[in-house]
């Protein structure tokens, strides 16, 4: 049974880690849910697990590269929280001055000042490192600090609020979505390029004359990718728009405001963010040699540099990226509350840096996924709301999830003595 | 002796570290189709000598020349643009990649996009290995699961892949059993009969007498000589290695 059961999984092509961030995943969705009465998996609930999930699960995406080379980044909480605030000034205090007030560009002027000064901010952490040989743990310290700091200097400690009507579209909520229509049709096109890619592949290894999996294992992958997708998209398109908020959305998404008029949620935006940034990174990490790089030098510093690859520059590179995403995470984050006070992304660096290790990545350097960390954003995201919802108190919560940190790590050390990788 | 441009000169290479000098005043040379054995205790200096060679380090003194030219080597890349390919005794391998993977590092195939081709870099690494060590089945698994021959005809192949006309071989059968590094022997063979020169760095006497044409043996950083392979006796190259003594001077007091 046993024997049968994992050359099922074998033929399938998914590895036993996946598999067990999945069950654990499952199991906790299904406990929260009978807690709570059935509160816990309805279509509301995890329209807002996917928007609360998605500004962590942008960040881990990087700090996966980061730990694969051996280095850590404990800067990327405050280093959210300045490119937050700076942002917000920008679009509150100065870019109404400059376009108008509600100009259609501010949105995008504030977005890409967000992700160039992350890239700026990281490829600096990331000269140092590299070049300066000052080790990563203290370089980003010192960055958690100044970060915070900094922040504090640009309002004087003032709250920002309110941002940029269009900007905090990209922050989800009731207005922040893709729409039914959309929704559908991303879903149907995300499909239909997964199965394409897998054809893609199967083709291409059968030019080679490689083994292939078995077309039934292949079938099931296809049907599996296919329905998790149609399957979200349905879920997202099943939350209701409230009563207090429809003549709004209805307004915004031309619709006319009748009596009994029902509207729903849709994929929200930064989800999309979301999968668009996990799509890119699983490409660069697979498909680049800048992500061969990436894990050539995590697994052997020294071969890497024998083999003439400019470890040095690739730390500034590594860097930069991650900063990058935290100027994309920043502006999710920010977006979402639609006001940046000096608190936000506290604490980040700890709940990114756990997401990406949760999800398999080697602390020790050379392993770890992109999907492995959003999945492992996605399971801290549920326990922490899971709780919440089922009313454990801040303190209990915090204990938790330490607990489950530390246990998870303990799980994936033993898999891999056994698995020899 | 040879009428021939050596492949490599090493003129007067000079390297110190922190006021230790590891490389004092050597010269080597290699000619093609040709074996040189690099002879000394650990910390002779024969591993340095050959790493300004590979682009690891950057010589304080003196001169490489290629095919009779003089070449700046500064870096790994540098190296392999003079097509010197460099097996190292730590078997500069990354564990957690696998075969195709470290075969190709640093010069991975790409497809018309711009991505690596990993399809082709396997079907390639088949190829190669299927004239190398035809019994190698292990493509998918990272390196890490290879015994240390396997991982050493990894390191070869990348060296032959990829047309090395100098071949730096730092202790290649150091960390293998006995019938692996039979193989390796009749690799390096192979390789001299298609005319690529070879460095190799050992302190076994006996793997130097076997398949070396020259021996230059090194001591405390300086070179005590270069010799015949087939004029001097186990004896004699044994007591260059550990007196510093060059054959037929008289023995003097230690």
């Amino acid at each position: 049974m046993q024997v049968s059961k994992q050359t099922f999984f074998g033929k399938l092509g998914l590895d036993t880690r996946l598999l067990g961030m999945i069950g654990a995943l499952v199991v906790l969705w299904v406990m929260f849910d009978l807690i709570t009465g059935g509160r816990f998996l309805t279509p509301r609930n995890l329209f807002n697990l996917s928007v609360q999930t998605a500004s962590v699960a942008v960040m881990a995406t990087g700090m996966v590269f980061v730990i694969v080379t051996r280095h850590i980044d404990l800067s990327v909480g405050s280093m959210l929280g300045f490119i937050g605030m700076t942002v917000a000034a920008l679009q509150v205090h100065v870019l109404p001055d400059v376009f108008g007030l509600g100009h259609g560009a501010i949105w995008i002027v504030a977005a890409l000042v967000a992700v160039l000064m992350g890239a700026c901010i990281g490829a600096f952490q990331g000269w140092i490192i590299g070049y300066l040989t000052v080790p990563a743990f203290i370089v980003t310290l010192g960055g958690f600090l100044v970060y915070r700091g900094a922040m504090w200097w640009v309002t004087h400690g003032q709250t920002v609020a309110p941002l940029d009507p269009s900007f905090r579209l990209l922050g989800g909520g009731a207005d922040g979505t893709l729409g039914e229509t959309l929704s559908w049709g991303f879903g149907v096109f995300a499909s239909v390029v997964a199965v394409v890619m897998m054809l893609m592949s199967r083709r291409r290894k059968a030019k080679h004359g490689f083994a292939m999996k078995p077309v039934w294992a292949e079938g099931i992958l296809m049907v599996l990718v296919v329905g998790l997708v149609i399957g979200f998209v349905w879920v997202m398109n099943s939350y209701k728009i409230a009563k207090g908020a429809l003549p709004r959305i209805a307004e915004a998404r031309g619709v006319e405001m009748v009596d009994g008029l029902q509207l729903f949620h849709g994929v929200a935006i930064p989800v999309i963010i979301l999968l668009l940034v996990t799509v890119v990174m699983t490409i660069i990490s697979t498909r680049t040699r800048f992500g061969r790089y990436v894990y050539a030098t995590g697994g052997n510093p020294e071969a890497a540099e024998l083999s003439g690859i400019n470890t040095r520059l690739l730390t500034v590179k590594i860097f930069a990226l991650m900063g990058a995403l935290t100027g994309i995470s920043a502006v999710i984050a920010s977006a979402r509350l639609g006001a940046v006070d000096v608190g936000l992304g506290t604490l980040d660096e700890l709940r990114v840096i756990a997401a990406a290790v949760i999800g398999g990545t080697a602390l020790s350097g050379g392993f770890g996924t992109i999907y492995g960390a959003v999945i492992g954003a996605l399971i801290m995201q549920s326990l922490q709301s899971g709780m919440a919802s089922v009313g454990v108190d801040a303190p209990l919560q915090s204990i938790v999830v330490g607990i489950v940190l530390v246990f998870a790590v303990w799980i994936d050390i033993v898999y891999r003595r056994k698995t020899g990788a | 002796m040879n009428a021939q441009t050596p492949l490599v000169e090493l003129k007067n290479m000079s390297i110190a570290f922190g006021g230790v000098h590891a490389v004092d005043d050597v010269s080597v040379d290699l000619y093609p189709g040709e074996v040189v054995g690099l002879l000394g205790h650990n910390g002779a200096g024969k591993s340095t000598l050959i790493k300004m060679l590979s682009g690891a380090y950057v010589g304080d003194g003196g001169e490489i020349r290629v095919n009779g030219e003089r070449a700046e080597i500064k870096n790994p890349r540098d190296a392999r643009s003079y097509n010197i390919e460099t097996i190292y005794q730590t078997l500069a391998l990354a564990d957690n990649l696998d075969a195709a993977s470290n075969l190709f590092l640093g010069r991975e195939l790409l497809t018309a996009f711009g991505t690596v081709d990993d399809d082709a870099m396997e079907a390639e690494t088949r190829k190669i290995m299927a004239r190398l060590n035809p019994n190698f089945r292990k493509f998918a698994e990272p390196v890490s699961a290879l015994s240390g021959g396997q991982r050493q005809s990894v390191a070869i192949a990348r060296a032959v892949y990829f047309n090395a006309r100098i071949l730096i071989m730092d202790e290649p059968t150091a960390a293998l059993g006995p019938q692996e590094t039979q193989m390796v022997s009749e690799l390096i063979k192979q390789l001299k009969a298609e005319g690529i020169g070879i460095f190799l760095i050992s302190h076994d006497v006996h793997d130097v007498m076997d398949l070396c044409d020259r021996a230059s043996v090194m001591k405390n950083g300086k070179l005590v000589d270069t010799v015949n392979i087939a004029d001097v006796t186990d004896d004699e190259l044994l007591s260059m290695i550990i007196l510093g003594k060059r054959p037929g001077e008289t023995r003097v007091e230690a």
